[in-house]
């Protein structure tokens, strides 16, 4: 009795209502999100403000300080730091979030249709088994290496290293959201409303599409964030080794590649690319570890 | 027990054989034409010779089960010849041979191989040995400011990445300070004191890189798997009965956490190498990760066929091991 009327008392609250309220309780988390938004909006619309073109060269204005005109200083070649910064994390945001996507795409469709269909499951775990014992860092560098100049010849030099580098994140790293999936898939198919679902005449791809995904959400959304941020490190790591983007189409990672060259003239070169990462992962694994407190059951309050 | 370690085992032998052959397939797919550096002076009847020489002229099945033949029979038994001296066959076999320096690809890992492992295995070590006392301290004082900082540092440890660790660290020490060398000169032999001072030196800033790396991630283990622990009956049952404190944590709480810690150890070991590649190459070490790297750059297949298979296999054992060692440790799995 006295329940039904504090429920009365309370507001109505959805889903994702209780989740955000989870979510803010986290302080890291909330603290990263602002750092992530901060990040994306110097990155995005920092070039408006900031209009000097990054692969503009001024041999003049080489290797410079600090100064107004140039905030983060000069390279070699007198690009300005600040633009090459912001124009390379454009481009290490967009394979994160590309190859998070992929990569989210591919372990979803090998999850659910190992957790299923159960004559798949045993082929497709040991695909993933497989994947799992590939050696991923040697594996890319040959991968990049071998077909970097077919695929620049096919779709020019900046398009054609992109889809190499996203598709190779992608491929190689979908085996964990995978597995993950597949248990949740495991855990939920038996339950009542998809035999309701499946007796009331529903077609298995309807079942999967609209009763079993929403229930696998959560996990595939902390493997999401957590898949950013390991796409962005191995981006710059392969830039770090010199076999991601070149030089005139910098990533973040490869302006720390080009920077440590130059480490005694100018070591500004490396320390502003290096914190953007660091701060971009960072506080992309604080929101990670937010969101799976804020979607874990137990920690639901209510 | 021993059947499943028995059937694991020869499970891990088609996986291995399946990755060797994906390896394989790879490289040989990749249009890249290992011909493709040399000068385009050579006339075409002596590049088909050289090809000839290569053995890449043999249908791709052909050079598959060759390079098996010569990586899983032929090496093995140099190996024992040479550490034995026992001669089975006659003793003169075809190795798998690098293109770019023509010797054979083992002699080659077998010299890069010991810097790799200090380095590596020290900033393991330490990692491990560091891990320990923090997670448990930072779990049994949770939201403590020890707990707070413990867990900052190794948020902060574990997504920074080791490329800009080891560059920060070399502009800060070898630049400003100039405490220690920022490459590390393999050519040094320690003979004397002075020798191994210097030996030491060179090698604080990759241990200490990856010492950082390898901390944070287990201390992240250690702290969750202890705070699962110190929340269970059993150890409200001991405090009860008036065990003191020291060994509840020590003894109970503390044995039963390091059970999925030590899986994960194992675990690391093989992706630690991996991360040694980029370590490596920062610092200039000449290990495997560095004869990796120019083995790519200068699309030395056979090199790079054997070096990748040998990081996959790695990986297959130290899996093994940790689903062994699981077993072992805890009484309560039961695999059969």
């Amino acid at each position: 009795m006295t329940d039904a009327t504090y429920i009365e008392d309370e507001k109505p609250t959805s889903v994702w209502g209780d989740i955000w309220r989870q979510f803010r309780a986290h302080k890291g988390g909330v603290a990263g999100l602002v750092v992530f938004l901060i990040i994306l909006f110097t990155v995005y619309v920092g070039p408006f403000i900031h209009t000097i073109d990054p692969n503009k060269i001024d041999i003049r204005a080489k290797n410079q300080g600090p100064s107004l005109a140039h905030p983060f200083g000069t390279d070699n070649l007198g690009h300005d730091m600040l633009a090459q910064v912001m124009a390379g994390g454009q481009i290490s945001l967009a394979v994160g979030i590309t190859a998070m996507l992929l990569a989210l795409f591919l372990g979803t469709l090998v999850g659910v249709t190992s957790g299923y269909f159960r004559r798949l499951d045993g082929p497709l775990m040991r695909v993933t088994d497989l994947f799992l014992a590939l050696p991923l860092l040697p594996v890319l560098l040959v991968v990049i290496l071998l077909f970097r100049d077919s695929l620049r010849s096919t779709f020019g030099p900046e398009t054609g290293i992109f889809i190499l580098i996203v598709f190779v994140i992608g491929i190689t790293s979908w085996m964990h959201t995978a597995r993950i999936v597949r248990g949740d898939v495991l855990a939920v198919k038996n339950q009542e409303f998809i035999l309701a679902a499946k007796s009331a005449g529903i077609r298995e791809f309807r079942i999967i599409l609209r009763h079993l995904l929403p229930n696998v959400m959560s996990s595939i959304m902390v493997s999401a964030t957590l898949g950013i941020a390991s796409a962005i490190i191995t981006e710059s790591a392969l830039s770090f080794l010199g076999l991601g983007f070149p030089s005139d189409f910098p990533t973040w990672g490869r302006l720390l590649y080009d920077g440590a060259n130059f480490l005694q003239i100018t070591p500004a070169r490396v320390f502003w690319p290096g914190l953007a990462i660091s701060l971009t992962v960072l506080s992309i694994n604080y929101i990670g570890d937010a969101v799976r407190d804020a979607l874990d059951p137990r920690m639901l309050k209510r | 027990m021993f059947t499943y370690t028995i059937r694991r085992l020869l499970f891990a032998i088609p996986t291995l054989l399946v990755i060797s052959f994906v390896i394989f397939a790879l490289l040989d797919l990749a249009p890249a034409d290992p011909l493709a550096n040399l000068p385009l002076t050579i006339p075409p009847e002596v590049r088909e010779k050289m090809r000839e020489a290569m053995g890449l002229n043999q249908p791709f099945l052909v050079r598959y089960l060759l390079w098996l033949k010569q990586f899983f029979i032929n090496e093995p038994l140099n190996i024992l010849q040479e550490m034995t001296g026992i001669v089975i066959g006659d003793g003169d076999r075809l190795r798998v041979l690098s293109w770019a320096t023509r010797a054979p690809v083992v002699d080659l890992i077998v010299q890069r191989m010991p810097q790799t492992l200090w380095v590596v295995g020290l900033s393991y070590l330490f990692g491990v040995i560091l891990a320990i006392p923090i997670g448990v301290i930072s779990a049994y004082k949770q939201y403590s400011i020890f707990d707070q900082i413990g867990t900052f540092i190794s948020m902060v440890g574990y997504s920074v990445p080791t490329f800009f660790t080891g560059v920060l660290l070399i502009v800060i020490f070898s630049g400003y300070l100039q405490w220690f060398p920022s490459v590390y000169d393999t050519n040094l032999e320690v003979r004397d004191w002075s020798s191994f001072v210097a030996q030491v030196r060179q090698m604080v800033l990759p241990v200490t890189v990856l010492t950082l790396y390898n901390t944070s991630q287990i201390v992240r283990f250690v702290r969750a798997s202890m705070l699962d622990n110190l929340h269970q009956d059993y150890v409200r049952t001991a405090r009860a009965k008036g065990v003191k404190e020291k060994t509840v944590l020590l003894v109970h709480v503390l044995r039963n956490s390091l059970i999925p810690v030590v899986t994960v150890i194992a675990l690391g070991v093989p992706t630690i190498f991996s991360g040694a590649i980029i370590t490596e190459q920062i610092f200039r070490v000449n290990g495997l990760g560095q004869l990796l790297i120019s083995a790519i750059e200068g699309a030395d297949l056979p090199l790079v066929q054997t070096l990748t298979f040998i990081f996959a296999f790695l990986i297959v054992l130290f899996n093994l091991i940790a689903d062994v060692l699981y077993g072992i440790l805890d009484p309560r799995i039961r695999y059969d």
